[in-house]
């Protein structure tokens, strides 16, 4: 039986919070705040499929990309093929951001899981790429080394974990991470986590 | 919060309403009578002969706007609905709590105890605001028995283990109730007696059955933009046709609709000949004042109270989606009870 895929875009989710990860996979919460919004906006330039040649490097935008044996696919916004002088082509991809550089490495995995894409399907090494975070304007290469396809892996198999078991993980409220979260108000991260029945029990028995 | 949208209640006859870039747009022959940007809406109820634009429907169904189509005394006919939102994980186990017989009273439970408590929280009002008024000493005397076997009836619901012993429970607390809500009408012209439904005979119960009406429908559509499936409910006998659980989640909000057709008569916002008799001897509240109805229900959901769990500032007409949200959380295992809405 085919693995139910795993959306590249899903990983970063999972890398932010594993709750969030299961409330838009499992629960098809989505809510469309400001910073989809403008990802959104920031995608639509780069989502038209088409291809172009300049010097030594052939660039693809919007490649489909899936893995014959991970079970995950998605669409690369960008992959330059840069020429060899052996006349082999180099596939590198290149993923687009709004903001800056992160300090969690959910960007990275992102990456690093459509190098592992395109490994499987052009039968060669992909040893790195590049994010371009908009509000820098700035290329940012990724070395797709061992830890980070390590991470990728694992993300992966925590990511397809909660599909199979089908069991949202419960909130663990983090200040910083949950205020700029955009499902916090289907999420009620503070809330669900205190004791209903003995809360409803006693605000019945007071007079 | 989430922002309150709004649902836009369409009362003109012979309108016309249909899409215009990102506005809504109502004409009544070639005259343009409203212009509302489609963003802002939740919902489209329309009364009677309105008619809606196909382009206009698509683009709700797309957006999930629910357009609701009444009669013109607001009975229901029919809805528009774009795919079923939410998901079928969730629909599924609401459905297996349904079946088992313990949850389903375990979860019908705590929507009554909301319902008698804000019952209760109606005639404590009354109490504290006249309750020590000279000349209506037998009133409150009767108001304050009430209220105390109100809150022996929501003690004895602990104990219910059975739907029918619940809702013989909520029976015994709507007589207790209902047998002094006249106490409540401060208009001599309007009298009450029992609460009478199918069809109402007098004008309070028609002002009742009308915002119970519109509640319905408020909690239908909290449901089902929470995911939850509004035909398959707790207490309420699953009927075809029938929003079992849209009528359970009203249940604890029923006592809130009371008291805002208790203040629409006692402020004098409607009279008496605001209604129609029927030759059944029913009766409906006319066009215009429906108009003014609509008006105050609006502006009431605008209001902010605290919400006694979340501890925030919420508006009243998010009340039914937050609740519709509780619910789905503790079907999915996050917390080990519903909490009903308590109106303190
Ligand atoms: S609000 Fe917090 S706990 Fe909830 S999904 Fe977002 S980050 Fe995770």
């Amino acid at each position: 039986m085919d693995l139910e895929p795993i959306y590249l875009s899903r990983l970063q989710h999972y890398l932010y919070c594993p709750r969030q990860f299961a409330l838009i996979e499992l629960e098809d919460v989505w809510i469309e705040n400001q910073f989809t919004a403008e990802g959104k906006v920031l995608h639509q330039r780069v989502d038209q499929p088409d291809k172009q040649k300049r010097g030594d490097i052939r660039t693809v935008r919007s490649l489909r990309l899936s893995h014959s044996t991970l079970g995950i696919e998605g669409v690369a916004d960008v992959v330059e093929y840069h020429r060899q002088p052996d006349g082999t082509e180099q596939p590198y991809p290149i993923e687009y951001k709004r903001g800056k550089p992160k300090s969690h490495r959910a960007d990275e995995v992102q990456l690093c899981a459509q190098a592992l894409c395109l490994e499987d399907m052009e039968g060669l090494a992909v040893p790195e790429g590049a994010l371009f975070y908009g509000e820098v304007r700035r290329r940012h290469g990724v070395d797709f080394d061992e830890a980070l396809r390590e991470l990728t892996l694992q993300t992966i198999q925590a990511c397809r974990d909660i599909v199979q078991t089908k069991a949202t993980p419960k909130a663990a409220y983090q200040a910083g991470k949950c205020r700029n979260c955009s499902l916090i108000e289907q999420c009620h991260p503070q809330d669900f986590t205190r004791p209903a029945s003995a809360w409803l029990a006693q605000q019945l028995a007071q007079d | 919060m989430r922002p309150l949208r709004n649902v836009i209640y369409i009362q003109t006859q012979n309108a016309w309403v249909h899409k215009d870039n990102d506005n809504l747009v109502m004409k009544v022959g070639d005259e343009i009578k409203a212009r509302v940007p489609i963003h802002k809406l939740q919902g489209l109820v329309c009364f009677g002969q309105v008619s809606i634009s196909p382009y206009l429907m698509a683009h709700c169904a797309e957006n999930a706007v629910t357009i609701t189509y009444l009669n013109q005394f607001g009975k229901f006919l029919a809805r528009v609905e774009g795919p079923v939102s939410g998901n079928v994980l969730l629909r599924r186990t609401q459905h297996l709590t349904g079946a088992n017989r313990d949850k389903s009273v375990a979860i019908a439970r705590t929507m009554l105890s909301g319902k008698l408590y804000n019952q209760r929280s109606v005639l404590r009002r009354y109490l504290r605001d006249y309750g020590d008024k000279e000349n209506e000493q037998t009133m409150s005397a009767e108001l304050a028995t009430a209220e105390k076997r109100l809150s022996r009836c929501l003690q004895q619901l602990t104990d219910c283990d059975a739907i029918d012993t619940l809702m013989g429970r909520e029976g015994e607390a709507a007589q207790v109730y209902f047998g002094v809500f006249q106490h409540l009408i401060r208009q001599p012209d309007f009298q009450f007696d029992a609460r009478r439904r199918r069809p109402p005979t007098d004008p309070v119960n028609a002002l009742l059955s009308f915002c119970y009406t519109l509640l319905t429908h408020d909690c239908r559509s909290a449901l089902e933009t929470t995911g939850l499936d509004p035909a398959s409910g707790f207490l309420h006998q699953l009927r075809s046709g029938r929003p079992s659980l849209a009528l359970d989640l009203a249940e604890e909000f029923r006592p809130m609709i009371d008291r805002f057709v208790l203040s629409l008569i006692n402020k004098r916002q409607l009279s008496l000949k605001d209604f129609e008799e029927w030759p059944n001897g029913s009766f409906t509240l006319k066009e215009e004042p429906r108009r003014t109805l609509l008006a105050a229900w609006q502006d009431r959901k605008q209001d902010t109270l605290t919400h006694p769990w979340f501890e925030e500032s919420v508006s009243v007409g998010l009340l039914p989606w937050l609740q519709a949200q509780i619910l789905a959380r503790f079907l999915r295992g996050d917390c080990d009870s519903y909490v009903p809405f308590l109106w303190k």
